[in-house]
C-alpha cells in the first residue's frame, strides 16, 4: 500500500492567529459596553468606521500587493487595530479624523512595511499619533462621563451620529456645554497652574483613583486582560513591565513629593495605562520577543509614560511611549537572546 | 516498591503532549509470526554499511550473520531466520522517505533453525571488559532508542572518557509509543541484567534508569525487579512527563542537571546514555546467546484497526507486521515510522522494519489542516524549545540563506523535536525549515571544503611547478658556473667531443 508523505511533526498547532485574534476582540468587550455607557454611543460609530476603513485598507493594500486578500481579511488583525484605534480616540470624533487614523495604521504603518508580522511600529498607535498631531483639537474633545454629579449633558443617538458624520452639534449645544477635559488634562493644567494634587482631585471629574467613568473601562480592561493571560493569550512580562515602569518613578515622585505629583493610582487609572499595558503594547509583532526582553520593553513603556505626562507636553503618553519602544525592539532583541542549551554561557552575549 | 523523584535538573520549554498511549498498553506484547521473506537492510546503524558475507542461493540460519560491519563504525546483521537468499538488491526502506538501499533478501522456510551455540560462554563477570565490549560487538546490537547508534563503538567511544554514571532510558516521550513501557513491564530483570553487563565492560559503579510518571507499571515492575536483584548500585528514578525529556541530551540534563555542549556527547559530561531495550538486547546476548534479530514495536495511530505493541523479526515488512495486527482502518494517510513529532513518513509499507522501528504510525488524512500565516512574533516557539533557540529568528534567517546568522543562532543545536510546530498560531512548518537550512549549511560547508582542497591542490601545484623551476635556473647556472671554473681547455673540449659525435653521425 502506497501512502502521501509529509515531514515531521505530524500533529499540528490548535492555535490559529484568527482565533486569538477573535479573543483578544472578546475580551475588549466588556471595556467597550462600559465606554458606551459612560461616554454614549459615540464609540460604536468610531469602531464602524474604523473597522470599515481598516478592512478596506487590508483589502485595498493586499490588491495592490498582488496577494489574496482573503487571507489579511480572515485574520482579523485588522479588526483589532480597529477596535484600539476605536478605544484611543474621543467618543466623539468626525469621521474623517478616525478614517484616516484607521487608513494611516493599516495602509502604511503595516502594509508598506511588509504587512503582517513585519510592522516595526504598533498600527494602531502610529494612526493614532498621525490624527493626534493633524487633528489636535478634535481629540481633545471628551465629553463628560456619565456621573450622578456632574452636570450631564446627553447626546442622543442621533445627535451623536450627526456628529461622528459632519463633526458639527446642534445648534442649541454649544461645545463647552459637552465637553470636558480629561482627568489628565485637568491634572497636567492644574499642576502647571501651580495648585497642588488635592486641589486638583476635587474636580467632580476626578474618581477614586483616576477619573471617573475611565477608571471603571480600566477596570473592565483590566478584566478582559486578565482573561487573555489565563487564556495563555498574552504572556505576563509586558504587562507587569509596563506596570513596573510606570509605577515605580510614579511612587517614588508620589513619596517625594505628593503635592505636586499625582498618585501612582491615578497613573495607573487613568488615560490609556491598561488599555496599553494589556491590549496595546502586548502586540507581539511590534513588541520584543523574549521574555526578558518583553520585561524591558514594557518597563521602557512604563517609564516613558511618566516621563511624558509628568515633563512632556501631552497629557497621556502612551502611543509615544510604545513607539519609541518599538523602535528599540531590535536592540533590545540582540542584548537579551536567551542562553542556548549546551553553549558557553560567557560566549552567547551579542557580537 | 515506588520510584522516589529525585533532585531534577530543569528543561527549558517542552510540551506536555497527549500520550495516546493506553490503546497499544492494554494486551501484552504479541509475536509476529515468521513472514514469508524478509528484507535486511545492510545499513541499519550509522556509520559505514556492513558487507554481505552471503551469495544469492545461500542457506542461512537464524543467528547467522549475514553482513559483516566494514569500516571504524558499524555492527553485523544477523539472518532473523532460516531459509535461502533469494536476492541482494535495492529495496524500500524507512531512512529518507523510504528510498531505496541494498537489501538482503531472505526466503524462509519456516524452520526457523538456529545456528549452533559455540559453547556456554561462562560468567561475563569473569570476562576483561574489552573482551566484553569485543562480544557486544558481534551481537549486532545498536540504540534501540531510535539513533541506532553501534552500541560496541558508543562503549568503546566512552571508555575513553571519565564516565560516572550509565543512565538507562525509559523515557519515550513521543506520543504513541510505547514499546519500551511495555519492555519494562515485562522483562524488567532482563533490562537490569543488561545494565549490569554494561557496567562491568565500563567498569563503572552508578547506574540510573530513568523512567516517566506516567508510567506506572513500568515503575511498579522495574522496582520489584530491582528489590529481588539487590544491587544498589542501581537506581530507579522518577522523571516528569514532559516532551522531550527523552531525547539524550535532554534526559542527561533533567536527571544530573548537567548541559551537554553543544557538539558535544553526553560522555563529555561522565554520562553515558542507553536505551532500555538496548540493555535487553545486550544481556540476551550475552546471558542467552541471541543477536539482534527481533524488536518490540509499537503499531498504533487512528490508522490502524488494533493498536498493540508487536515483537517481530527484523526484516518483516511493515505491511506483514501491519497485517498480523489487523489491518489499516479506513482513510489511513500517512504512513510513519517513529513517532508523530520527529517519525519519517514512508510512501510505502513496503519497507521492512528494522532495527531503529520503534514505532509503526499510521494517521488519517483529516489529521492535518493549517493555513501558513505569516510570522507574528509572538514567541511562543521560543518559550517551548528545550534548546532555548529562538525558532522565529532562525525561520527569518533560513529563509534569508544567512548561513552565518543561522549558526549564530545555533540551527545546528536543534533536535528537531518538532515543538515550535505545535504552537504556532501562524502554522509554520518550522522544524521542516530547519531541517531543509542544516542540509543546506552541510551543502555549503561541502561545497567549501571542496574549494578548499582544490585551491590547495592549485596552490599546491604552482608551488611545485615554482620550486621545479628555481631548480632548473639552479642546475644551469651551476652548470655555467662549473664551465667558466674549468676554463677554455675544458670548452675546447667539450667542442671537439661535440665535433666527433657529428662526424660519427
Amino acid at each position: 500500500m502506497d501512502f502521501a508523505r509529509r515531514p515531521s511533526p505530524y500533529w499540528s498547532a490548535r492555535v490559529a492567529v484568527p482565533s486569538l485574534m477573535l479573543q483578544v476582540l472578546a475580551a475588549l468587550i466588556p471595556a467597550a459596553i462600559a465606554h458606551v455607557w459612560f461616554f454614549g454611543p459615540g464609540f460604536i460609530f468610531n469602531l464602524l468606521v474604523a473597522s470599515i476603513f481598516a478592512v478596506g485598507g487590508e483589502w485595498l493594500m493586499m490588491v495592490l500587493r498582488k496577494r489574496p486578500p482573503e487571507v489579511a481579511l480572515t485574520d482579523y488583525t485588522a479588526l483589532v487595530t480597529a477596535a484600539l484605534l476605536a478605544f484611543a480616540v474621543p467618543s466623539l470624533t468626525p469621521w474623517w479624523v478616525t478614517a484616516t487614523g484607521a487608513l494611516f495604521a493599516i495602509v502604511v504603518a503595516k502594509h508598506l512595511y511588509g504587512g503582517l508580522g513585519f510592522n516595526i511600529f504598533n498600527p494602531a498607535m502610529a494612526g493614532y499619533v498621525v490624527i493626534l498631531i493633524a487633528f489636535p483639537m478634535h481629540l481633545n474633545l471628551w465629553i463628560a462621563p456619565r456621573m450622578g454629579d456632574i452636570d450631564y449633558q446627553y447626546l442622543t443617538v442621533l445627535q451623536t451620529l450627526k456628529y461622528t458624520l459632519t463633526g458639527s452639534l446642534p445648534d442649541v449645544l454649544g461645545f463647552d456645554a459637552v465637553s470636558r477635559a480629561t482627568p489628565l488634562d485637568v491634572m497636567k493644567s492644574g499642576l502647571n497652574g501651580m495648585r497642588t494634587v488635592s486641589e486638583i482631585r476635587a474636580n467632580p471629574i476626578m474618581g477614586d483613583f483616576g477619573g471617573r467613568g475611565w477608571e471603571w473601562i480600566g477596570n473592565f480592561l483590566a478584566i478582559g486582560g486578565f482573561w487573555l493571560l489565563i487564556k495563555k493569550i498574552i504572556r505576563w512580562h509586558i504587562p507587569v513591565g509596563v506596570g513596573v515602569g510606570l509605577m515605580l518613578p510614579a511612587t517614588i515622585m508620589y513619596l517625594v513629593d505628593p503635592g505636586s505629583h499625582p498618585s501612582p493610582g491615578f497613573h495607573l487609572f487613568s488615560g490609556a495605562t491598561i488599555l496599553c499595558a494589556f491590549f496595546i503594547a502586548t502586540d507581539p509583532v511590534s513588541a520584543a520577543t523574549s521574555p526578558k526582553g518583553r520585561l524591558v520593553f514594557g518597563f521602557g513603556i512604563g517609564i516613558l509614560i511618566f516621563c511624558i505626562r509628568t515633563w512632556g507636553s501631552y497629557a497621556d503618553g502612551v502611543a509615544f511611549a510604545v513607539l519609541i519602544m518599538n523602535m528599540a525592539v531590535p536592540a533590545i532583541d540582540l542584548v537579551t537572546r536567551p542562553h542556548i542549551v549546551g553553549h558557553d554561557r560567557k560566549r552567547t552575549k551579542p557580537s | 516498591m515506588t520510584a522516589p523523584t529525585y533532585d531534577l535538573g530543569k528543561l527549558h520549554g517542552g510540551l506536555r503532549l497527549p500520550g495516546h498511549k493506553s490503546a497499544s498498553t492494554t494486551a501484552a506484547i504479541r509475536d509476529v509470526p515468521i513472514p514469508s521473506q524478509l528484507v535486511l537492510p545492510i545499513t541499519q546503524h550509522v556509520g559505514d554499511p556492513a558487507q554481505p558475507v552471503v551469495g544469492t542461493g545461500d542457506r542461512v540460519l537464524k543467528g547467522q550473520v549475514i553482513a559483516e560491519p566494514d569500516g571504524t563504525l558499524g555492527a553485523p546483521v544477523h539472518a532473523s531466520s532460516s531459509g535461502k537468499v533469494i536476492a541482494i538488491e535495492p529495496w524500500p526502506v524507512s531512512r529518507r522517505y523510504g528510498d531505496n538501499a541494498p537489501c538482503i533478501i531472505i526466503e524462509c522456510d519456516g524452520e526457523d533453525r538456529a545456528v549452533e551455540n559455540d559453547g556456554r560462554w561462562g560468567d561475563f563477570l569473569s570476562l576483561q571488559p574489552a573482551d566484553l565490549l569485543l562480544r557486544i560487538l558481534d551481537g549486532g546490537i545498536v540504540g534501540l532508542g531510535g539513533a541506532v547508534f553501534p552500541t560496541a563503538q558508543k562503549l568503546m567511544q566512552a571508555r575513553t572518557c571519565k564516565i560516572e554514571t550509565l543512565l538507562l532510558n525509559g523515557v519515550e516521550c513521543e506520543p504513541y509509543i510505547s514499546c519500551d513501557d511495555m519492555l519494562m513491564r515485562e522483562r524488567a530483570a532482563e533490562i537490569l541484567g543488561g545494565a549490569q553487563i554494561l557496567m562491568h565492560a565500563m567498569q563503572i559503579e552508578s547506574c540510573y534508569i530513568a523512567v516517566e510518571s506516567d508510567k506506572p507499571d513500568a515503575l511498579h515492575s522495574l522496582g520489584d525487579a530491582l528489590a529481588e536483584l539487590g544491587d544498589d548500585r542501581l537506581v530507579l528514578k522518577q522523571v516528569p512527563t514532559i516532551y522531550p525529556s527523552g531525547g539524550e541530551d535532554q534526559l542527561v540534563q533533567l536527571v544530573t542537571n548537567r548541559e551537554v555542549p553543544s557538539g558535544g556527547l553526553p560522555t563529555d559530561v561522565g554520562c553515558l546514555v542507553q536505551n532500555v531495550g538496548t540493555a535487553a538486547a545486550v544481556n540476551d546476548w550475552i546471558i542467552k546467546h541471541e543477536p539482534l534479530i527481533s524488536r518490540v514495536t509499537t503499531v498504533a495511530g487512528d490508522g490502524i484497526a488494533n493498536p498493540m505493541n508487536v515483537r517481530a523479526r527484523i526484516g518483516t515488512t511493515i505491511a506483514d507486521v501491519v497485517k498480523f495486527t489487523g489491518g489499516y482502518a479506513e482513510q489511513a494517510d500517512h504512513l510513519i515510522i517513529g513517532g508523530p513529532m520527529t517519525g519519517k513518513s514512508m510512501s510505502t509499507d513496503r519497507v521492512p522494519l528494522v532495527k531503529a522501528t520503534n514505532s509503526i504510525l499510521v494517521v488519517l488524512k483529516t489529521s492535518f489542516q493549517g493555513n501558513e500565516l505569516a510570522c507574528i512574533r509572538c514567541g511562543d516557539c521560543a518559550s517551548v524549545c528545550p534548546i532555548q533557540l529562538l525558532p522565529q529568528q532562525l525561520f527569518w534567517y533560513a529563509r534569508a540563506d544567512d548561513e552565518v546568522k543561522l549558526r549564530e543562532f545555533g540551527l545546528i543545536d536543534c533536535i528537531e523535536c518538532g515543538c515550535c510546530d505545535l504552537v504556532c498560531p501562524s502554522h509554520i512548518p518550522l522544524t521542516a525549515n530547519f531541517q531543509i537550512a542544516k542540509g543546506r549549511i552541510q551543502e555549503l560547508a561541502d561545497e567549501k571544503g571542496r574549494a578548499e582542497r582544490a585551491r590547495r591542490r592549485f596552490e599546491a601545484r604552482n608551488e611545485r611547478l615554482e620550486q621545479e623551476k628555481q631548480n632548473r635556473e639552479a642546475e644551469l647556472a651551476r652548470q655555467k658556473n662549473s664551465a667558466k671554473q674549468a676554463g677554455p681547455a675544458a670548452i675546447a673540449e667539450i667542442l671537439k667531443r661535440k665535433q666527433q659525435q657529428r662526424e660519427d653521425d
